[in-house]
């Protein structure tokens, strides 16, 4: 059974004249242990897509389903519970709370969770030393560089036993080398258990995914299909022609 | 490619015997670009008939037994070509350029359509560069630039294609734009 499952979801903003049809019949469904990733232009509707989905935004149809339990049957409380513990989210411009180090940031969504504070930071430390990032974990976010605070942003979102990792850009404006490292990171979770989306413009990120859906207009218009082994390509490739 | 180039790189490094520069030159490009003998020993005939590089024994024929070693022509030869950027001033005639050019002008085919096609199988193909990168532990790091080389060229086809959707959705809402100016058209065919 799909961990994530988007039925037939549509959202609009405003009536008549000036309504605009954000997203149109999408459905959307995500394993554990993968990573979908969807493409699409600016204002495409990926990251209405991605705030339903972690049900920030409600649909104005259709339906959300997260681990069997559909969205529209959770009172609001429930919902701020899942958001709390299951989904964790990545977002453009990091949203790291400026007045926290990067430790607190992390530990935080523990905390609220009623998890003591020593035990809280004690998760925190451990998962900022695997992203390599123990040595800055007393440091404020405008003291880290911006692959840092990605980092920091990404300990945040998988922290605890969070099982949907969803992600808006979440290389953000990094470097190449930087928006790879962030990719491994969202991988490496998918690869412990966690069901992934990270929607984004950027071939080159979408590219990490096991799956890219396209989205255009508010509608999914199509998806990769999965690719041979990585072992074909190397052997497939020309020998070079000879130069003379 | 410039294999002639390659090997001239590798000698600059010290004498060597044609196996060995073949070895190495598998090994500087990641084993991407396989090479076979035959073409590692026509390529330093030519080398050493241009005297760029010489050998121990003039006469003998290009074999195992024979080392090579680059002259003071051969190491200005390799200054100047990695210095020298490569002519790219022409635009290629890219297939999927013209492809999305015809397109526009064959009635009942969406060209969005088309764009998508190659959109998909591009993300595919880079796909499977990108599960290469994903094993890192058996990553050398010729291999991640050539990787990278790659993932960036096709990266560049779809934002292209990116870009011409944009473009069209665009135009289609539009007033038809004048026709480019002369003075474009003409720059456009002095290229040519």
């Amino acid at each position: 059974m799909s961990y994530l499952e988007l039925r037939h979801v549509a959202k609009s903003y405003g009536t008549g004249a000036t309504g605009v049809r954000a997203l149109e019949d999408v459905s959307l469904a995500v394993e554990r242990s993968s990573l979908v990733a969807v493409m699409g232009p600016s204002g495409s509707g990926k990251s209405t897509l991605l705030a339903i989905a972690g049900s920030l935004e409600a649909p104005t149809s259709g339906e959300v389903v997260i681990d069997g339990a559909p969205l529209s049957s959770m009172s609001q409380r429930d919902k701020a519970r899942l958001r709390r513990r299951t989904v964790g989210y990545v977002f453009q411009d990091f949203n790291l709370l400026a007045g926290l180090t990067a430790r607190e940031n992390v530990s935080l969504p523990l905390e609220l969770d009623g998890v003591p504070a020593r035990r809280a930071q004690h998760v925190a430390i451990a998962l900022l030393e695997e992203l390599g990032l123990a040595a800055r974990a007393a440091h404020f976010p405008d003291e880290l560089s911006g692959g840092e605070r990605q980092r920091a942003a990404i300990a945040r979102a998988v922290i605890g036993e969070r099982s949907l990792l969803l992600a808006d850009e979440p290389s953000g404006a990094l470097d190449s080398v930087n928006g790879e490292a962030v990719m491994r990171m969202v991988l490496a979770a998918c690869r412990r258990g966690v069901a992934a989306v990270v929607v984004t413009h950027d071939a080159k990120l979408a590219s990490w995914a096991d799956r890219v859906v396209f989205i255009q207009d508010g509608r999914i218009v199509d998806q990769t299909v999965p690719p041979p082994t990585a072992e074909s390509l190397v052997a497939d490739l020309p020998a070079p022609a000879p130069r003379r | 490619m410039s294999v002639r180039h390659a090997l001239l790189a590798l000698l600059s490094g010290g004498p060597k015997y044609g196996l060995q520069l073949r070895q190495e030159f598998e090994e500087q490009t990641g084993d991407v670009w396989p090479l076979n003998v035959g073409q590692v020993y026509t390529t330093l005939q030519r080398l050493e008939r241009d005297e760029l590089i010489e050998s121990d024994d003039r006469g003998a024929q290009a074999g195992p037994q024979k080392a090579f070693h680059i002259t003071d022509a051969g190491r200005d030869e390799l200054d100047r070509w990695l210095h020298t950027p490569p002519d790219m001033t022409e635009p290629p005639r890219d297939a999927l350029v013209i492809k999305v050019l015809t397109a526009l002008g064959v009635p009942g085919v969406s060209v969005h359509d088309v764009i998508q096609v190659h959109r998909r199988y591009l993300i595919e193909l880079m796909q499977q560069w990108t599960r290469l990168k994903e094993d890192e532990a058996e990553f050398d790091l010729a291999f991640a630039l050539v990787v990278d080389a790659e993932l960036f060229r096709l990266d560049s086809v779809v934002r292209w294609l990116d870009t011409a959707d944009g473009r069209l959705k665009r135009a289609a809402l539009e007033v038809p734009p004048a026709a480019p100016g002369p003075r474009l058209r003409r720059r456009l065919v002095a290229r040519r």
